[in-house]
């Protein structure tokens, strides 16, 4: 994925180190290798590869991650605009 | 009780061992359906066909990937092919064109691959049968379990986003299918793009299975078992090749497909306005800008997947101006016996908007774009967009105005 970057200084995923304990399992599920672990404690490497799908979220056991996923596509992200962020929308 | 007339048939039909109907009426009531045998005289031309498979049931259609079924301590369980057919093909090619592919399902629950006993692995995928064909036609020679979740027919990445592919999910199909009397071990292993829907720890609590995460890819799933499940860096990073990329052009294009005739028929409307209304005018300027708006699709919805990591600008919107330039020139360049001045201008702008519009609806099918980004190219590229659009018909309306 070297040749596929996208925008810079966007992504909303934030890594609160205090509560880390290093298990490591962010950096097994992310997609993009965005975290490395070293020394008990995990650390964001590549914020900018990060995609916000979540998953380092969901599987943090102490909630140390914080990211807002969502859906990443234009036509569902106007009718978000024009509907509202709750409403139903349909896509594929 | 009808009599059937008889009358009509030829006498060499009447003496006719035939089963479709007896001389004497009455004895239709009770006609018992004879067992075929070879030697039996054919019955509307060919012989009787096989018996059914024993292992139909009433109400259940047998599904064609099915060999067999095992015997399980939580019941009978199918086990399937790992071979792909020309069905499984033809519907791969139904579903990357995006006809049906909702419905495009296999029943979620357990199924098995090879010979899988109490000690073989567990893989857990969606129902969505594109998902299902990919994981077993790399399972030759593996003994393993599948366990199919109710995902809506929805592949593993997208279910996980809308949260079908979940804990809750995965808990329900353990517990429904009984798998803990059917494998000694407490291990189930995702593919690791299921992870943004669930939590693994929560799933050990809700069903007592513990999760290891699978590689991305279903290639890797072999190496990754005969490596005793660990995967290596390659395996946990995701790809966007051009065969990757190609094969999710067909569908870009259905989803455009239908409000594109709506705009091709707003087009044809607006060609119409003019100092002289005829039909055939508006016909013959409707080749214009349609042309043009076909070429922007193209450039947004073909160009912009294939050429995607060689097109400079990381926007997607702006990658889409770049190539609607070109097709846009094409199309202007291809009618420019008919169509100069401002109406070629007016070509170039519906070119540049559409293959700009439809390169953004792109990075929803980008395993690499941020929503966060989307949202913010978004921002600056509809506006960019709309004012191409807005004057793209000002230029059309006007051009014969003005004679040009």
């Amino acid at each position: 994925m070297k040749k596929f970057r996208y925008l810079k200084d966007v992504v909303t995923l934030k890594l609160d180190k205090d509560l880390c304990m290093g298990c490591g399992v962010c950096s097994e599920v992310c997609p993009h290798q965005v975290f490395s672990v070293d020394n008990q404690k995990a650390s964001i490497i590549d914020l900018d590869g990060c995609m916000e799908c979540g998953a380092c979220a969901s599987n943090c056991p102490v909630g140390a991650i914080e990211v807002n996923p969502g859906v990443g596509c234009a036509s569902y992200i106007i009718q978000t605009w024009i509907k509202g962020k709750d409403a139903k929308i349909e896509c594929c | 009780m009808k009599e059937i007339k008889l009358s009509n048939m030829s006498n060499e039909q009447n003496e006719h061992n035939s089963c479709c109907a007896g001389s004497d009426p009455v004895s239709l009531v009770n006609l018992p359906m004879a067992q075929a045998e070879p030697d039996d005289a054919p019955c509307c031309g060919a012989p009787a066909g096989p018996p059914s498979s024993p292992f139909e049931r009433p109400g259940y259609t047998l599904c064609h990937f099915v060999d067999s079924f095992v015997e399980t301590a939580s019941g009978a369980v199918p086990r399937i092919s790992f071979c792909l057919g020309l069905a499984d093909y033809m519907g791969a090619v139904r579903a990357r064109l995006g006809i049906s592919r909702d419905q495009y399902k296999v029943s979620p629950g357990l199924y098995s691959v090879g010979t899988a006993g109490e000690n073989s692995p567990v893989l857990v995928t969606a129902n969505y049968k594109l998902s299902f064909d990919h994981l077993r036609r790399q399972l030759a020679e593996v003994d393993a379990w599948i366990l199919v979740l109710d995902t809506r027919g929805i592949n593993v990445w997208c279910a996980a986003g809308k949260k079908t592919f979940s804990t809750a999910e995965i808990i329900r199909q353990v517990k429904l299918v009984g798998l803990e009397r059917i494998v000694k071990h407490r291990e189930i292993i995702l593919p690791q793009l299921g992870a943004p829907g669930l939590t693994a720890s929560q799933v050990k609590k809700g069903c007592g299975f513990k999760v290891i995460w699978g590689p991305i890819r279903a290639e890797d799933i072999k190496d990754f078992l005969e490596n005793n499940c660990k995967a290596t860096g390659e395996m946990r990073q995701l790809t966007f090749t051009l065969a990757e990329r190609i094969v999710l052009v067909p569908v870009e294009i259905s989803l455009i497909l239908k409000p594109s005739l709506w705009v091709l028929l707003a087009i044809f409307i607006l060609s119409g306005i003019g100092p002289e209304f005829s039909v055939s005018t508006a016909f013959c300027r409707w080749i214009g800008l349609s042309t043009a708006y076909i070429f922007g699709v193209l450039g947004g919805a073909v160009a912009v997947p294939i050429l995607l990591p060689w097109l400079p600008g990381r926007a997607f919107y702006l990658k889409g101006i770049l190539t609607g330039v070109f097709f846009g020139m094409a199309s202007v360049g291809i009618l420019r016996a008919e169509f100069a001045g401002l109406e070629a201008i007016s070509m170039m702008l519906i070119s540049v908007a559409v293959s700009s519009y439809a390169a953004m609806n792109f990075t929803g099918a980008t395993p690499y774009a941020s929503p966060s980004g989307v949202e913010k190219e978004m921002r600056v590229g509809i506006p960019v967009q709309a004012i191409a659009v807005l004057l793209t018909f000002i230029l059309w309306i006007g051009g014969p105005f003005y004679g040009v």
